[in-house]
């Protein structure tokens, strides 16, 4: 479903993405991790087409997204749902508003119609009756479960989570991840987890892909990951400071 | 001299890229004013922050302005014996050109640089880009509206000027310098016409499209951080204050 080629991206000169190469199934959910600042939510500002890659291509439904123009572009996002790092959700909009705005912009439904969706979506990510309150008044975990129900709410094939849970202590992030698991059984989307959060992130995985150096050094089912012996792999699971990874300059 | 020759000619192809960049991001702009949907909700909304947001600082500098025109020129029209014509003298220099250029700079300060601020949090919080991973294009969502809010506010915020200031001059030139009140708006009407009144209109708007693309264009491409926010407010009270000035004399000259 989502094709990866040999994708490369440098700022200012400064290369992040080397030749990154990765093929997503349909329905997969898969975890991309990786040291903080190393690309990985550069490669799903590509899938988003937010970033225009140097060289290389990617393949959404066959269709070559890094040769579209802003209309094509659009087709593709319209069968996306993004939960960002901080939400983003809108600081102007309730909560109501925040998860209806896609469904009020891009839809024809009744305002009956958009009422139920939106009742739903928040049933299902457990916040009942929040409707009315503005982001602001909403704790981090919340506004991530916002964010969730707003990226589902159109009912993406393909779901973009970037750092789902971070900021977040262990028991909400736990339970956002296995809200993820949850939604992804629901609705059976493709999605696309950037984490740093292992092992705990494991347990939802269908596979998981490890960036370093700006390319994919390793793929595999958690289990697979956890015994892995690339010395990158096994030094970001255990968090040693010894290895491959540079994390001091 | 070779280095500082290539050092000044890369700073003025940046400066030109830079405003090329700024020039084609308000042609996008001015396009999908023309191209449905239109976001009128989006457009009331902006108007009111507009409007609401510069209202009180528009009545104060409007009546003090009016009041300190009426002190200076009732000096020199004395010295030419024509205090009678105060009036038309405080309406003229107000509708023509104080009360366009003041209240775009007052509303650059109040509103614009809030403008500037509320953009540019959208920025670097990601809800640009979440609208642009809608398939729902920013700039429909957030710069139009803004555009014409400033085209239609601006305007109407600077007849607001003009009146308070013609009443605050009024106040000064009656009630304390001794001009009689019949000739102050007598003369008044014997002397300006609908063509200075749309002259100054015209200016207000333009000076309300300079603001809003200006602002618009800061906010939206806003650095990393609060730092970035900060600095991108900066720079668009700066530009736009710069930018109101220069175009006043140009569209002055070609309105004379």
């Amino acid at each position: 479903m989502i094709d990866i080629i040999d994708l490369h991206k440098s700022f200012d000169g400064q290369k992040v993405l080397n030749g990154i190469n990765l093929t997503i199934a349909e329905k997969e959910l898969i975890i991309i991790m990786g040291k903080s600042g190393g690309g990985k939510s550069v490669i799903i500002k590509h899938i988003m087409g937010l970033l225009k890659a140097d060289s290389g291509n990617i393949f959404i439904d066959k269709i070559d997204i890094t040769k579209l123009d802003v209309k094509g572009l659009d087709k593709i996002r319209d069968k996306l749902g993004v939960l960002f790092q901080g939400g983003a959700l809108f600081d102007s909009l309730t909560v109501f508003g925040n998860i209806a705005f896609p469904l009020r912009e891009k839809t024809k439904l009744s305002k009956q119609e958009i009422k139920e969706r939106v009742r739903q979506a928040l049933e299902d990510v457990g916040l009942k009756g929040v409707g009315s309150k503005y982001p602001a008044e909403l704790s981090g975990g919340m506004k991530k479960r916002v964010a969730l129900a707003r990226a589902l709410i159109t009912e993406p094939h393909i779901v973009l989570f970037d750092e789902p849970t971070t900021g977040l202590d262990p028991i909400i992030s736990n339970s956002i991840h296995r809200l993820i698991r949850a939604t992804h059984q629901k609705y059976g989307y493709t999605g696309i987890v950037i984490s740093h959060e292992v092992p705990e992130i494991f347990e939802i995985a269908d596979r998981v892909a490890m960036v370093f150096d700006g390319v994919i050094v390793e793929t595999g089912t958690p289990e697979e990951i956890k015994n892995s012996s690339n010395p990158a792999v096994r030094q970001f699971i255990t968090g040693s400071l010894e290895g491959p990874i540079e994390f001091l300059s | 001299m070779k280095t500082f020759v290539r050092r000044l000619g890369t700073w003025f192809l940046s400066l030109l890229g830079r405003m090329g960049h700024m020039f084609l991001f308000l042609i996008n702009a001015v396009y999908f004013i023309f191209i449905p949907p239109f976001k009128f909700d989006i457009l009331l909304r902006q108007m009111r922050f507009l409007g609401s947001k510069s209202m009180v600082v528009i009545l104060l500098t409007g009546s003090f302005t009016g009041m300190v025109l009426a002190l200076q020129l009732f000096y020199t029209l004395r010295k030419f014996g024509s205090e009678a014509l105060l009036g038309p003298a405080i309406a003229l220099s107000l509708i023509r050109e104080l009360g366009p250029v003041l209240s775009a700079l007052m509303i650059t300060g109040r509103a614009g640089s809030a403008l500037t601020a509320e953009i540019g949090m959208m920025r670097i919080s990601e809800q640009i880009d979440a609208l642009t991973a809608m398939a729902l294009n920013p700039m429909r969502y957030l710069i139009v509206p803004n555009i014409v809010a400033g085209i239609i506010v601006f305007p109407l915020l600077t007849s607001i000027f003009d009146l308070i200031g013609i009443y605050g001059g009024y106040f000064v030139g009656v009630n304390l310098l001794g001009v009689g009140s019949g000739t102050y708006f007598s003369q008044m009407q014997n002397f300006v016409v609908m063509e200075d009144i749309r002259i100054g209109l015209y200016k207000s708007a333009s000076f309300g499209v300079i603001v809003s693309w200006i602002c618009c264009y800061k906010g939206f491409y806003t650095g990393y951080g609060a730092e970035g926010v900060s600095k991108s407010t900066t720079e668009a009270v700066v530009a736009s204050s710069i930018l109101i000035l220069i175009w006043d004399y140009f569209i002055g000259s070609i309105l004379l």
